[in-house]
C-alpha cells in the first residue's frame, strides 16, 4: 500500500465532517473543524480554568503510568509461577476465569466504595485494566517455553532461580510484550473512563466530559484526538521495542 | 572417565495408565575416550537411556556410577547435545557458548577465552555475533557441540544430532566430530539409527532392541580411521549390522 492511498479516506472523513458542520450549523452539536484545531494548536492554554491540553495530559499519562506498573508488577511475577507450576495454575485458575470478563469499568462503584473519590480508585481501575491481559499472556509464554531449552539448562546444573531468569523469563518476554501493549491499551481505556467519576477534576477524562458540560464540544473532540494520539504513540514505541528486541520470534525457522 | 551402567530398567506410565517397559536390564562399562553408539530402530529406548545417563530422567531401578561414584541428576561431568533445536534464539552464538559457564558462575574474561577457543575449535569464529537463525543446520549443531564442551566436560551425550541435516552435511559433521573427539579427547556416547553412521563413527556399536529395550548385542569396530566407506572391511561390517538389526525387527514381527 503506498503511504497516500491511506491519507484518502481521513481527507474524506475530515471533508464530511466540516460539510455536516456547516449544514448543520450548531456548534453544541457538532463544531466545526477550525475551533477543534484552535484548541489543539493551543496546546498550552488554560481551558476555561481547567487547565491546559499538556497538563491534563500529564496528569493521565501519569495515572495510567502508575497503575499499569503496579498491575504488571503483580501480573507477571504471578503469571511467571502459574505457568511453571501446574498445581498454582490449578489452584488459582477458576478465579481468574471468573474475573477476567469483567470489564474494569464495571469496577467502578467498588472503586467508589473503597477508595472514595480521589487517585487511589482511578489506580485501581487501570490496575484491573492492566493486570489481567498481562497475566494470561504471561501464563501463556511461561507454558510454551521449549522443554528442550529447559532441559538443556538443567543438564548444565541450573538451579531453579537461573532456569527461571536465564531460560524461562527471556523465552516468554515476547509473549510477555505482548501482554503489556494489550494491558496498556486496556488500561489506557481505563484511565478516560476512570477520569469521568464524578469528583475527578482533571485528566482528558475530565476534559471531556467538561467539554460537554459547559458545551463546548470543540473541547471534548479536541480531547479525544488527543487520547487516540497518546494511546497510538504509546503502542508504536512498544512496537519498535518489541521488533528491536524479541524480533528473533518472527525470524525463527 | 570411566561410564558404568549396571541393570538400567526404566518403566513409563502410558497417558491410558498402563505401563511400558522401555528399558530392561541395560548393563553397560564404557571406557575412557571411547566412542560409544547406541544403534537401534526408533522406539527401542535410545534416547530414553541415555537422558537417563544425562539425569533428565530417573531411572525406575539400577544405577550408573563415573569413576565408581554415583550419579544421580544432571553431572558436571557429562553435557547433553540434542537432536532436535536447542539453541537459545535470543543470544547471539557466542552467548549461546557460554550458557553453561554462565551457569556455573565462571568469570567473564575466562568465560570469553573458552568460547573463543570452541568457536574456532567449530570453525564458527567469524559467526560469533551472529544469532542462531542466521545459521544453516549443520552450523547450529555445531554451536550446540561448542556449547557442550566449553563447560569442559569427560562425558559427551549426543542424540541423534545430525538426524535433521541432509546426507552430505552430515557426513562432514560426522567426520568434524571425529577431528574434535581426537583432538579434546572425550568419551562420546552418540545415538543413531543409521548403521551406517554407527560404523563410520564408533569404537563399539552397541545394538539395542525394542520392546522392552535390552542390549542385543556390543560389537567393535576395529577399522582404522579414517574410514573408507567404500572399503571391504567397512561394506562387511555394516551388512553384518544391518542383519543383526533386521533379525530384531523379524523377532519382534513374530510376537
Ligand atoms: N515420557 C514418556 N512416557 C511414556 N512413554 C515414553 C516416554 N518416553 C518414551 N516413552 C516410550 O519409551 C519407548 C522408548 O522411547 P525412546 O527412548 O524415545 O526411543 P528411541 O529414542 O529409541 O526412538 C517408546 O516406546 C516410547 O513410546
Ligand atoms: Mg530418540
Amino acid at each position: 500500500m503506498r503511504w497516500y492511498t491511506k491519507l484518502i479516506l481521513p481527507i474524506i472523513l475530515i471533508f464530511v465532517w466540516e460539510v455536516l458542520a456547516i449544514l448543520i450549523g450548531n456548534e453544541f452539536i457538532l463544531p466545526r473543524i477550525e475551533s477543534v484545531i484552535e484548541v489543539l494548536f493551543r496546546p498550552l492554554a488554560n481551558i476555561f480554568g481547567q487547565g491546559s491540553l499538556v497538563e491534563n495530559s500529564a496528569v493521565s499519562v501519569f495515572r495510567v503510568l502508575l497503575g499499569f506498573f503496579i498491575g504488571l508488577l503483580a501480573a507477571i511475577p504471578l503469571g511467571i509461577f502459574m505457568g511453571r507450576s501446574d498445581a498454582l495454575e490449578e489452584f488459582v485458575d477458576p478465579v481468574i476465569q471468573v474475573l477476567r470478563p469483567i470489564p474494569p469499568i464495571a469496577w467502578l462503584p467498588l472503586a467508589l466504595a473503597w477508595f472514595k473519590i480521589g487517585l487511589a480508585g482511578i489506580i485501581f481501575i487501570i490496575f484491573i485494566g492492566a493486570f489481567f491481559p498481562v497475566l494470561i499472556n504471561t501464563i501463556d509464554g511461561v507454558k510454551r517455553v521449549s522443554r528442550t531449552w529447559i532441559e538443556t539448562a538443567c543438564t548444565f546444573g541450573a538451579k531453579e532461580a537461573q532456569i527461571l531468569s536465564k531460560v524461562v523469563v527471556p523465552a516468554a518476554m515476547p509473549d510477555i510484550w505482548t501482554g503489556l501493549r494489550v494491558g496498556f491499551g486496556i488500561a489506557w481505556m481505563s484511565v478516560v473512563a476512570a477520569e469521568m467519576l464524578p469528583g475527578t477534576s482533571s485528566g482528558l477524562g475530565f476534559l471531556i466530559l467538561f467539554g460537554l458540560n459547559i458545551g463546548q464540544l470543540q473541547v471534548t473532540i479536541a480531547g479525544m484526538i488527543v487520547i487516540g494520539l497518546i494511546g497510538l504513540g504509546i503502542d508504536y514505541l512498544m512496537k519498535r521495542v518489541e521488533m528491536r528486541y524479541f524480533g528473533w520470534k518472527g525470524l525463527e525457522k | 572417565m570411566r561410564l558404568c551402567v549396571q541393570h538400567l530398567t526404566k518403566e513409563f506410565t502410558g497417558t491410558r495408565g498402563e505401563r511400558v517397559l522401555a528399558l530392561s536390564d541395560i548393563s553397560l562399562d564404557i571406557e575412557p575416550k571411547e566412542f560409544i553408539c547406541l544403534l537401534g530402530p526408533s522406539g527401542c529406548g535410545k534416547t530414553t537411556l541415555l537422558r537417563i545417563i544425562g539425569g533428565l530422567e530417573q531411572a525406575t531401578s539400577g544405577c550408573i556410577a563415573i569413576n565408581s561414584h554415583h550419579v544421580s541428576g544432571p553431572d558436571p561431568m557429562m553435557a547433553m547435545i540434542f537432536q532436535e533445536y536447542s539453541l537459545f534464539p535470543w543470544r547471539t552464538i557466542r552467548d549461546n557458548i557460554a550458557f553453561g559457564l554462565e551457569i556455573r558462575n565462571v568469570q567473564r574474561e575466562e568465560r570469553e577465552e573458552a568460547v573463543d577457543t570452541y568457536l574456532s575449535l567449530v570453525g564458527l569464529t567469524e559467526f560469533a555475533e551472529s544469532y542462531p537463525y542466521e545459521l544453516s543446520g549443520g552450523m547450529r549443531q555445531r554451536v550446540a557441540v561448542a556449547r557442550a564442551l566449553a563447560i569442559n566436560p569427560g562425558i559427551l551425550l549426543m542424540d541423534e544430532p545430525f538426524g535433521a541435516l541432509d546426507a552430505q552435511t552430515r557426513n562432514m559433521m560426522q567426520r568434524e566430530l571425529l577431528d574434535i573427539w581426537q583432538k579434546t579427547k572425550k568419551t562420546i556416547i552418540f545415538v543413531t539409527h543409521s548403521v551406517d553412521e554407527a560404523v563410520f563413527l564408533a569404537d563399539r556399536i552397541v545394538v539395542l532392541t525394542p520392546r522392552p529395550g535390552t542390549i542385543r548385542e556390543v560389537i567393535p569396530i576395529d577399522l582404522p580411521r579414517p574410514r573408507d566407506r567404500t572399503s571391504e572391511d567397512f561394506l562387511r561390517i555394516r551388512r553384518f549390522v544391518l542383519s543383526l538389526i533386521d533379525e530384531t525387527m523379524a523377532t519382534r514381527e513374530d510376537l
